[in-house]
């Protein structure tokens, strides 16, 4: 049994506690809200399209939430309270430049390309796959994650890269790739064996001047934009915005792609593909012919 | 359990209102407190299993509806072995200064009442003569929950583990659950093993709930079993032995097969956890559950699932000293616990329906010894039961909650029983608010109310003497008021 003063007291006591208790919480929760437009951030679409869905930008803001403030920060740019603690950081979209896309260096990426990255993840970073979530809630997402820049508003997403048919895997074709490995200088960031540990590797960074790896083949399966052949022909195409790595659209040609990524399979040591094993039969017989990769050796390679 | 003080009559009205009247101030005062607008992005979150946050720097919301509770992206990262699949999950990409550890624990004031209990007459029988009469107990003050100092994550990519040592009130400790998991078996998420004590696979976890007071803390029909019976099993409760389970890569496909040994999850060969607790016998059960989930568009994820637990308890002992020492449980007859579940959601609104029907043996459910023949009237009992649990999530901060509950003896123990001998009625209401959003540690503010009515049976919350009331008819009304500080680092 209690009795009322008690009652009274405890009532009291509560209220007082939860108001000392509230205001600095409160305060500090102000603190780290940047400013009020952050509800509306930068009016662009509020709406996303992707296949038959259509994602809004207000259901999307409760998801961003919920989801993605802690590392991309309430004002969109990266700078969530985990950031610090991240490496690779966390994608500032109030720049609208994104790293896996569809369309040339430089535009703005598809609808699709955001709602792939989302789902997808970005394998050896702290983004996952948020394929659990619901296909409208992806789709959501993207619709708030484009109103935090203007170029949203102003700019149109660019053309989506046309991916010509694979062409046959040969050992010609895997020799060709890793003649372009050594002309386009690919080992100088990624090296020789692939490894994401060639000369020029330690001095990259990104757009924000933070410090990046090149990829280092030898040890995942996955690539940060996908894992199939079309991924990796999109991803050197296309460039990887925001980082070191350009485009190589109009610098190669299709077929040339091609031979380059069959080539790139090949440094996929850890992973099981027929480039491999036709690459592997390759070196037991002629491994002695082969040059190696880097900068001794003559463009031709072989 | 409790200690109560009898309370006059006089006083039971005041009382009851003197407690109302904290609930409602403190539930007003949580209330204003958090009264800023929802357009706001506040950028605070809280982390239920801090250990795995400060491990991937995600907000606590991204795994939890309202910590504890798991939301699909928080049972994906769970089925995978408390890894995201990013190839940086093994703790070799961890500062080696990373240690996988949290701790639980629940600061509160709450108010138990039970009526119809078996009390003395006079307190202390002070100058009269001694008997028995039915009276109302109630208590209330300051007090602590349990503790929890969980340890989990992964050993090695794919080997995933959870240590729980897990305390009551008075710090007395035991292994709530400790296992090793062998995670995505020849590449494929449909292959995991997992060996230790664990969390049976239940759609609808009581591990990872959001009600904590002495009569809301608890599902009913997680614990239930008919008066009479010798069966002391719980459905929430963790078991022990080898789990095969399997889901598909988004988790919306789930399932399970355990084998489990007969003794409710209890070391030692014994048949509880709780020590001084009987042998158990040489014998296993079987869990089987299955579960599968929809993409609802814009309402959202909804799953739906069946299990299905197969099991057997001893009904006499092997013996030493003239029959007084308890050596091995013999004498095994079976029960079963089948039901269905969901956890549907409806825009901000959860909805977590779930069914359940069991069933004892005779000779198990009115505790007789298998060795000699059934007493008069004696049939194998069952029951039907179930609940639903209501959350709506204000945003990811507050939370209100809701749940009714009910079950009802099918068939009783003994056929002279009262019909609705130990049928069981609840209802619960409360409210979360996670007032910060922190990314090392979590806190949440907890107000509840619970009630429940039981029928001539000791009421599930522990509420009370311990004692079941004068007659088999008598309702037991056992209600309990909380307001705690949950905080999890």
């Amino acid at each position: 049994m209690i009795s009322g003063k008690f009652a009274a007291t405890i009532a009291l006591g509560s209220i007082a506690l939860l108001t000392l208790c509230a205001g600095p919480l409160r305060a500090q929760s102000h603190v780290d809200t940047p400013d009020p437009s952050l509800g509306t951030p930068s009016v662009a679409s509020e709406e996303s399209h992707i296949g038959g869905l259509t994602g809004h930008a207000a259901s999307g803001k409760v998801l961003y939430r919920r989801y993605c403030i802690g590392c991309h920060g309430p004002a969109g740019d990266g700078e969530g309270m985990n950031a610090q603690w991240i490496d690779p950081k966390p994608r500032d979209f109030t720049q609208a430049i994104f790293k896996c896309r569809s369309t040339p260096t430089g535009t703005l990426p598809t609808d699709q390309d955001l709602y792939n990255a989302i789902t997808r993840g970005f394998v050896t970073t702290n983004m996952p796959q948020w394929r659990p979530l619901t296909q409208q809630q992806r789709a959501d997402l993207v619709a708030f994650i484009k109103t935090w820049s203007p170029r949203w508003s102003k700019e149109k997403s660019g053309d989506v890269l046309v991916i010509p048919a694979e062409t046959p895997v040969t050992i010609e074709s895997i020799l060709h790739g890793r003649e372009l490995f050594q002309k386009l200088e690919c080992w100088k960031c990624h090296g020789p064996a692939g490894h994401g540990d060639g000369p020029s590797a330690a001095t990259l960074t990104d757009s924000k001047d933070n410090p990046i790896r090149p990829y280092n083949f030898s040890v995942g399966t996955r690539f940060k934009c996908g894992e199939t052949n079309q991924d990796i022909y999109k991803i050197f195409m296309t460039g990887v915005d925001g980082t070191p790595m350009p485009s190589f659209h109009d610098v190669i040609q299709p077929n040339d792609a091609w031979d380059l990524v069959h080539f790139l399979r090949t440094l996929q040591v850890t992973l099981p593909t027929k480039e491999g094993d036709l690459w592997r039969g390759y070196v037991a017989t002629h491994g002695k012919d082969l040059k190696p990769i880097g900068p001794d050796s003559a463009a031709g390679a072989q | 359990m409790f200690v109560f003080r009898p309370e006059s009559s006089d006083q039971k009205k005041k009382s009851r209102w003197s407690g109302l009247l904290v609930f409602g101030v403190v539930a007003l005062a949580i209330l204003f407190a958090d009264a800023k607008p929802t357009q706001a992005l506040p950028n605070r979150k809280v982390m239920a299993i801090p250990a795995f946050a400060r491990k991937y720097g995600l907000p606590c919301s991204a795994c939890h509806t309202a910590w504890p509770e798991l939301n699909n992206f928080g049972q994906v990262f769970r089925d995978n072995g408390y890894q995201l699949m990013n190839d940086r999950d093994s703790p070799i990409w961890q500062n080696p200064s990373y240690f996988p550890i949290t701790f639980r624990i629940t600061p509160n004031w709450h108010r138990e009442s039970a009526d119809h209990q078996v009390i003395d007459s006079s307190p202390g029988c002070f100058n009269t003569p001694c008997f028995s009469v039915a009276g109302k107990l109630n208590q209330s003050g300051f007090d602590l929950s349990g503790m929890d100092l969980w340890s989990a994550g992964t050993l090695y990519k794919n080997i995933s583990f959870v240590l729980l040592p897990s305390s009551d009130s008075t710090a007395v400790w035991h292994f709530e659950a400790a296992w090793v998991r062998f995670d995505n078996l020849k590449g494929s998420p449909w292959l995991n093993v997992r060996f230790g004590r664990f969390e049976l696979d239940n759609l609808i976890s009581e591990k990872r709930f959001l009600f904590l007071s002495n009569n809301g803390g608890l599902y009913q029909i997680y614990h239930f079993n008919v008066p009479g019976s010798s069966n002391n099993f719980g459905y929430g409760d963790n078991q022990i032995g080898v789990e095969l389970a399997g889901h598909s890569e988004n988790s919306y496909t789930r399932y399970s097969v355990a084998v489990l040994s007969s003794n409710e999850g209890g070391v030692n060969f014994t048949t509880d956890v709780v020590p001084g607790a009987p042998p158990s016998n040489r014998s296993y059960d079987v869990n089987l559950a299955f579960s599968q989930a929809f993409d609802a568009k814009s309402l959202g994820f909804e799953r739906i699932g069946a299990f299905a637990y197969i099991g057997q308890r001893p009904t006499f002992f092997e013996t030493a000293d003239g029959g007084t020492v308890p050596l091995v449980g013999l004498g095994n007859k079976p029960f079963y616990r089948v039901g269905v579940a969901a956890d549907l959601y409806i825009h901000n609104l959860e909805l977590l329906p779930l069914f359940m029907h069991g069933h004892d043996n005779a000779f198990l459910g009115t505790s007789t010894s298998s060795q000699g023949l059934l007493p008069a009237g004696a049939q194998a009992p069952s029951f039907n039961g179930g609940f639903l649990e209501a959350h709506y999530y204000l945003n990811p901060q507050n939370v209100i909650l809701g749940r009714f509950e009910k079950i009802n003896v099918g068939q009783q123990a003994f056929s002279s029983n009262p019909g609705n001998f130990g049928n069981v009625t609840a209802y619960s209401v409360g409210y979360r608010w996670y007032p910060i959003m922190f990314s090392r540690a979590g806190i949440a503010l907890d107000g509840e109310y619970s009630r429940t009515k039981s029928i001539g049976i000791i009421p599930e919350s522990g509420d009370g003497t311990g004692a079941p009331p004068l007659f088999p008819t008598d309702g037991v009304w056992s209600s309990s008021i909380f307001f705690g500080i949950d905080f999890d680092f």
